[in-house]
């Protein structure tokens, strides 16, 4: 009786802690593919990919949401003709998906990053970086990185025809070569390393 | 609010005056976020300033956004918070078909919110136009969206047609998936 009555004092005083009743933040656990909660993810167009990365991360909630069971009562209130509807609608965001995917990966095995060693007066020399939003990188985010890894000034600059690029401070082609190559991963053939020569050339890429 | 990905032109330090405005503003908003706001929003915590196109001001600590507002409208929670502490925000819910216009950016419309899968408070507990309210989803635990109801909860179930909540913040929208530098 005792001991019961006392566990039960110390549960309220649990929840009664300081003044009125604290709240304990929930956790949510976040998907690892399309950053949604995962009872979201069948909205979205990588569901496959979700599932795989659910099962593997959280066997439990992977069980909870995709079991058959609760594939049939997750329909709720919906109408038939709704739901099929929205099965249409689904697929073809998928399907749409999958393309953007391919073009995508396409997109990256013919893109260049251009590294260009520029002159700015006598022996001194800045390197643009530019091209790497191809490759899923962000200019921002890069560019800190190259000044931390590189110790010296490296930002975020618009291009003469305004699209973004890394200016570092310093000659620092072959090192940035070798960095995206190896932290980023990218493949050397598709990193061209140029020089800007004081003269106004017509020489494009390509 | 948030349709296009986020871009910002960096962050400055909220003066410790302002921030108190901020709490305090926040937490006549959400009066049951109250008992836990210093949790939320840690006093001598340093918040940050991050603006965003278009008159919207985000409030970030540790580069991960707390709370929005346009301009000197309400001040609105990110659903990560809501995703924490559910119990501290006015919901509604709306029903499984109307999810995935929400998750396209879609205004939310009254019949998804009185259907059958649906719910709404019982008239005693009518929310006024102009709240900020989380939605939550049939058959779902967390919210989607973060809006402003276009009308009171009641004149939802009373005229039942239209645009009952302006969608501001919804679940992979530009703040969501806004990454934190
Ligand atoms: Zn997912």
């Amino acid at each position: 009786m005792e001991a019961e009555s006392s566990a039960a004092g110390a549960a309220a005083g649990a929840t009664a802690a300081g003044e009125g009743p604290t709240v304990a933040p929930l956790e949510v656990a976040y998907c690892g593919v399309c950053s949604l909660p995962p009872e979201y993810c069948e909205f979205g167009a990588t569901v496959k990919k979700c599932m795989d990365w659910l099962e593997g991360n959280h066997p439990s909630l992977h069980q909870k949401l995709y079991s058959s069971e609760a594939l049939e009562s997750k329909m709720g209130t919906m109408t038939l003709e709704a739901q099929q509807k929205a099965e249409k609608d689904l697929a073809k965001k998928q399907q749409k998906e999958e393309l953007r995917q391919e073009r995508e990966a396409a997109k990256k095995k013919s893109s260049v990053i251009t590294i260009k060693r520029v002159e700015r007066t006598k022996r001194k020399y800045v390197t643009v970086v530019s091209g790497i939003e191809a490759f899923e990188l962000v200019y921002k985010t890069v560019a800190k990185e190259f000044g931390k890894k590189f110790a010296c000034g490296s930002s975020v600059t618009k291009s003469a025809a305004g699209s973004e690029e890394i200016t570092v401070q310093g000659d620092l082609s072959d090192e940035i070569l070798e960095e995206l190559v190896e932290k980023y991963g990218i493949d050397e053939d598709n990193i061209r390393q140029v020089e800007e020569t004081k003269k106004k050339g017509g020489s494009g890429p390509g | 609010m948030f349709k296009k990905p986020v871009s910002s032109s960096g962050k400055t330090k909220i003066k410790s005056s302002v921030q108190r405005n901020i709490r305090q503003k926040i937490c006549e908003q959400f009066p049951l976020l109250e008992p836990v706001i210093d949790d939320v929003l840690p006093k001598k915590a340093q918040l940050d300033l991050i603006k965003a196109p278009e008159k919207i001001s985000l409030y970030a600590l540790d580069n991960q956004v707390l709370f929005f507002q346009h301009h000197n409208d309400a001040i609105m929670p990110h659903l990560r918070i809501v995703h924490k502490y559910p119990q501290c925000f006015p919901t509604v819910q709306v029903d499984r078909g109307a999810i995935r216009f929400i998750l396209g950016g879609a205004q939310l419309m009254c019949p998804g919110l009185t259907s059958p899968g649906a719910k709404l408070p019982p008239p005693e507990g009518n929310i006024p136009e102009g709240a900020v309210v989380a939605i939550n989803a049939e058959g779902k635990e967390h919210a989607c969206m973060i809006g402003v109801l276009k009308m009171s909860t009641e004149d939802i179930k009373k005229l039942n047609k239209g645009n009952g909540v302006e969608n501001c913040h919804y679940l992979g929208d530009g703040l969501w998936k806004m990454d934190s530098e």
